[in-house]
């Protein structure tokens, strides 16, 4: 039996539906710090990625359904990839790519029965610090061009908040990963204990030759995550009062 | 906006399981990039670009350095004196090319995409073995350009992490696969240049040390071959070392070349067939 549902009416299901489905996962966030670009996602899996690479100097970071954000990372990767040989490595940009993404989610939002349950992050890291771009991309294919720091998931609004008081772009590795461990712990208001395990960490470091993009975990990320609480324990609530700020370059 | 992109929405390829080969995909939504793309049918085409010459390449303990001379022909006449040969192609491997330069440099960069692509795609790099075994099917796809002349032979180095150890593989223009033990060379100075390393190789090499065996060779490549370019003190065109161990891909410096090719030439000017290996 054919009715009448109104437009308004099917475009609220639809966001209503994808809020939710992303509200089931954690959160993730992308944030400046001294060197680069810091991304940090709530994840146990070693293998089924949040955080990954796209191209020379642009990370990607995603929540909400695994097998459709992987989708779109496979579809930016080939994108990069295709323009990268087509012309030259430098004219890939996170501004392409957040413009893809935002449009293929934008047309499967208004097309499709099912929107899908994403939000993701292209962070590209340019040679200087205000040269870097951080987008977030919604279900709906709406982007933001975000300053500093974003966090995406269903708290979001809660961890940027979280964030918004501790960032600091010039802050050392490890107070930022301080910085971003707390707000991710202090999801829907929770107050939970981070650890190395529960973590996807990967930075876009400016200094690095070539491909920027370098995962973190092991020994280093132990040994990150304990400067940033003798940092934040010394310093107080200041992220840049971590003296230890130091990192070795080590794995 | 972007070729391709119509009704907001990339081709279905570009999100499908599909293949981790860039090659692969490419070739199913932009044939037409890809290196001897419809190539008009007809010999005598070899002129339209020039050949590549002479690389040298040997294993050192930890390692492997690999080493281009700068210069390509085109016939008689040097049509580039300061042309690059040598390719990083990820962190743990180089591609060296000689022949038809205008393929090979493509086939060079397809390549570099091709291991990073899969790289990224699958989340680890390819095995050594895996990278030896792609670059073969490339070079074999560009059977139907070496039949009209333009041959392209690549040189693959890499530091097999597994094994701890550097390898050198060579291939034939049908795509031949052949893994060289301790040292091998390719161009057309390459019978000079291996005659040499042959009477300078050890078993205990450092970097500096190969590197110096690499220079002395290409250097007797161009002292017999007319299209292999020496050292040029006085542009400052340098041949240009890559080496690969645990560490990674490293560049040598152009200064640190143009000190051990100084070396090489200072050395020559008291004996200009170079050292001499003694017997017994």
């Amino acid at each position: 039996m054919p009715f009448y549902v109104a437009p308004e009416q099917q475009m609220k299901d639809k966001a209503d539906y994808a809020r939710k489905g992303i509200a089931r996962g954690r959160s993730a966030v992308v944030l400046q710090y001294e060197g680069g670009i810091l991304m940090v996602a709530d994840n146990v899996s070693r293998t089924l990625h949040k955080i990954s690479e796209l191209y020379d100097r642009i990370g990607f970071a995603a929540v909400g359904r695994y097998p459709e954000f992987e989708n779109l990372r496979l579809m930016g990767v080939r994108f990069a990839d295709v323009r990268g040989y087509q012309y030259d490595r430098r004219d890939v940009s996170g501004r392409q790519l957040a413009n893809i993404y935002a449009q293929t989610l934008g047309t499967v939002f208004s097309e499709s029965l099912k929107p899908w349950e994403v939000e993701i992050v292209v962070a590209e890291v340019g040679d200087t610090p205000d040269e870097d771009e951080i987008y977030r991309i919604t279900f709906d294919g709406s982007i933001v061009d975000e300053q500093g720091f974003v966090a995406v998931g269903g708290s979001s609004e809660h961890v940027s908040g979280v964030l918004k008081d501790r960032f600091a772009a010039d802050a050392p590795l490890s107070a930022a990963l301080n910085t971003a461990t707390h707000a991710l712990a202090r999801e829907n208001g929770e107050e939970r204990e981070l650890e190395a395990a529960n973590l996807e960490v990967a930075v876009l470091e400016r200094a690095r030759e070539h491909r920027k993009f370098r995962r973190i975990h092991g020994a280093r990320l132990n040994r990150l995550i304990e400067e940033g609480k003798a940092g934040n324990a010394a310093g107080g609530t200041a992220p840049a009062g971590g003296s230890a700020a130091a990192d070795g370059d080590d794995e | 906006m972007f070729e391709g992109f119509e009704g907001g929405r990339l081709p279905a390829a570009f999100m499908s399981a599909g293949t981790s080969s860039f090659t692969e995909f490419l070739s199913s939504v932009r044939p037409e990039l890809l290196p001897g793309h419809k190539l008009p049918a007809g010999g005598g085409t070899e002129h339209l670009t020039p050949d590549a010459t002479t690389i040298v390449a040997l294993t050192f303990p930890g390692g492997v350095l690999v080493a281009g001379d700068r210069r390509a022909t085109q016939g008689n006449v040097i049509a580039n004196r300061d042309m690059e040969k040598v390719f990083r192609t990820d962190e743990f491997s180089a591609v060296a090319i000689a022949g038809s330069a205008g393929i090979g440099i493509e086939l060079a960069r397809l390549y570099q995409v091709e291991l990073e692509h899969y790289e990224k795609m699958e989340g680890r790099s390819l095995s050594l073995e895996g990278k030896a075994n792609k670059l073969a099917q490339m070079v074999r796809g560009n059977l139907g350009m070496a039949m009209q002349g333009f041959v392209v032979i690549p040189l693959l180095v890499g530091y097999d992490e597994i094994e701890d150890r550097g390898r050198v593989f060579s291939y034939d223009a049908v795509g031949g696969r052949y893994e060289e033990h301790r040292y091998h060379s390719i161009g057309s100075g390459s019978v000079f240049a291996k005659g040499s390393v042959k009477k300078l190789y050890r078993e205990d090499l450092d970097t500096t040390g190969a590197a110096k065996v690499a220079l002395e060779a290409l250097y007797d490549a161009a002292d017999e071959d007319s299209a292999t370019g020496g050292p040029d003190l006085h542009r400052k065109i340098f041949p240009l070392v890559d080496v690969i161990t645990e560490d990674g891909h490293r560049r040598l410096p152009a200064e640190e070349v143009e000190r051990l090719a100084t070396e090489v030439v200072q050395g020559r000017a008291a004996d200009p067939d170079g050292p001499t290996v003694r017997l017994g």
